[in-house]
């Protein structure tokens, strides 16, 4: 019977755009820091930041791998990592900002590793057993990316005038980006009613709890707004998706199928 | 479920203890915990391995190297990442965490000791050159994804400590 066989291919292809929202979110905020290996503020955060970025590209590898392993066709991780159009990719925009100072830097990876964490440890709970081995093993990096954009929000926060007024600014012009964390496509429905995917809008709360106890000890004001940005996970950019596309592709762009 | 025991055939143990882990050269994958199986199955030896870290970039590295040592013992093999269960410092034998310290690097300490370590600024990371306690966290993040920068106040020595995983 065909409606047999699509009902498997809707499932199929359900399932590896689920995995590819998951994944790219982490690609982009990976390729965004690792842009500073070389350009931090300090030896130990230049450090820290590509140490952040090495664990989030290994999370990638095993999201890749395995939605290769989904699509069983000739598609390797390499290619849906490098090969995809900007319309392709379905991370949320707030991974995808520009490295606009250290604050900002700070910001991003702090707005992003709240959400990151609770979902991964809702993930571990997945029926789909390689998604909840990705997510034990991601979930104790993590951790420590939390801690350590937390720390740094409080420093800047409760730090110098000019340092407050950076970690202020920086949270304002953030937070239109953060509700988009909470959107469900249609492929994530699917997979939260299957026990496979995480109901994001359930972790909305906790979320924002979260960022305002960090918030508030580092003395940065809550920022209220009731519009928010979104489109990422329908593939619709922001204008820095490109560029940090083409840095991100050249090499597979410009010397197609080269190896290390 | 898989367990955290591991399967290696007794056979298997010598040639792959000539592994090292290529970033801490003195460290053998069999003392590291990322063995967790090695299994000879019609001429064919099963290996699996588990990463450190999601993003060690050791792992592949790892992966080649154990497949030439056992052909250099005269084995074909066939290796396998697995995820599950997931690595913990608690894998390190007691020998890897001599190793570790002889090498110049801090063994783990148990989680809650490690938490005031790098939460709480507490004191209790021993140097590895001088033995003391009276060290101090740099930077939670070292020259790799698995360790911790710190600072020896005896000695001045600055030195790296191995994070605890659980
Ligand atoms: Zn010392």
């Amino acid at each position: 019977m065909k409606a047999g066989i699509s009902l498997r291919e809707t499932m199929k292809n359900n399932l590896y755009k689920y995995i590819l929202g998951i994944a790219d979110n982490s690609l982009i905020l990976g390729q965004r820091i690792g842009e500073l290996c070389g350009h931090g503020p300090s030896l130990e955060t230049d450090i820290a930041c590509t140490n952040l970025s090495l664990d989030l590209f290994g999370q990638v590898r095993s999201y890749y791998q395995y939605a290769a392993k989904i699509a069983g066709d000739d598609r390797t991780e390499d290619d849906i990592a490098m090969l995809r159009k900007e319309r392709d990719y379905i991370n949320v925009l707030l991974v995808e900002q520009p490295n606009r100072d250290f604050a900002y830097i700070i910001g991003r990876q702090f707005l992003f590793d709240v959400y990151h964490y609770l979902f991964l440890t809702e993930l571990q709970k997945s029926k789909d057993l390689t998604l909840s081995a990705i997510a034990t093993k991601s979930l104790k990096e993590v951790s420590y990316h939390l801690r350590f954009s937390s720390d740094w929000v409080k420093r800047l926060g409760d730090g110098t005038e000019e340092s407050h007024a950076k970690m202020q600014d920086a949270i304002d012009g953030l937070w239109t980006y953060t509700d988009e964390l909470f959107h469900q496509t249609d492929a994530d429905k699917q997979m939260v009613s299957e026990g496979i995917g995480v109901d994001v809008t359930k972790l909305k709360d906790t979320y924002y709890n979260n960022v305002a106890e960090v918030l508030t000890e580092a003395t940065i004001q809550v920022p209220e707004l009731k519009y928010f940005q979104k489109g990422g996970k329908q593939g619709i950019h922001t204008e820095h998706m490109g560029y940090l596309l083409a840095e991100l592709q050249y090499m597979q762009r410009a010397y197609p199928n080269m190896e290390w | 479920m898989t367990t955290t025991e591991q399967h290696i055939d007794k056979i298997l143990i010598p040639i792959l203890e000539q592994v090292s882990d290529p970033e801490i050269p003195v460290l053998s994958i069999m003392d590291m915990g990322v063995v967790r199986s090695a299994i000879i199955e019609n001429d064919i030896v099963k290996v699996e391995i588990t990463p450190t870290y999601s993003g060690c970039p050791a792992m592949d590295v790892i992966g080649d190297d154990i497949m030439a040592a056992l052909k250099n013992a005269g084995y074909k093999s066939k290796i396998e990442l697995i995820l599950h269960p997931a690595w913990t410092t608690d894998w390190i034998t007691e020998r890897g965490r001599k190793a570790l310290e002889k090498y110049g690097i801090a063994a783990p300490l148990e989680a809650e000791a490690d938490k005031d370590v790098l939460l709480n600024g507490k004191r209790l990371v021993k140097c590895p050159q001088c033995g003391s306690k009276n060290t101090k966290l740099v930077s939670q993040f070292g020259s790799t994804a698995c360790k911790a920068q710190f600072q020896c106040d005896e000695c001045q020595e600055p030195f790296d400590y191995f994070k605890c995983l659980k």
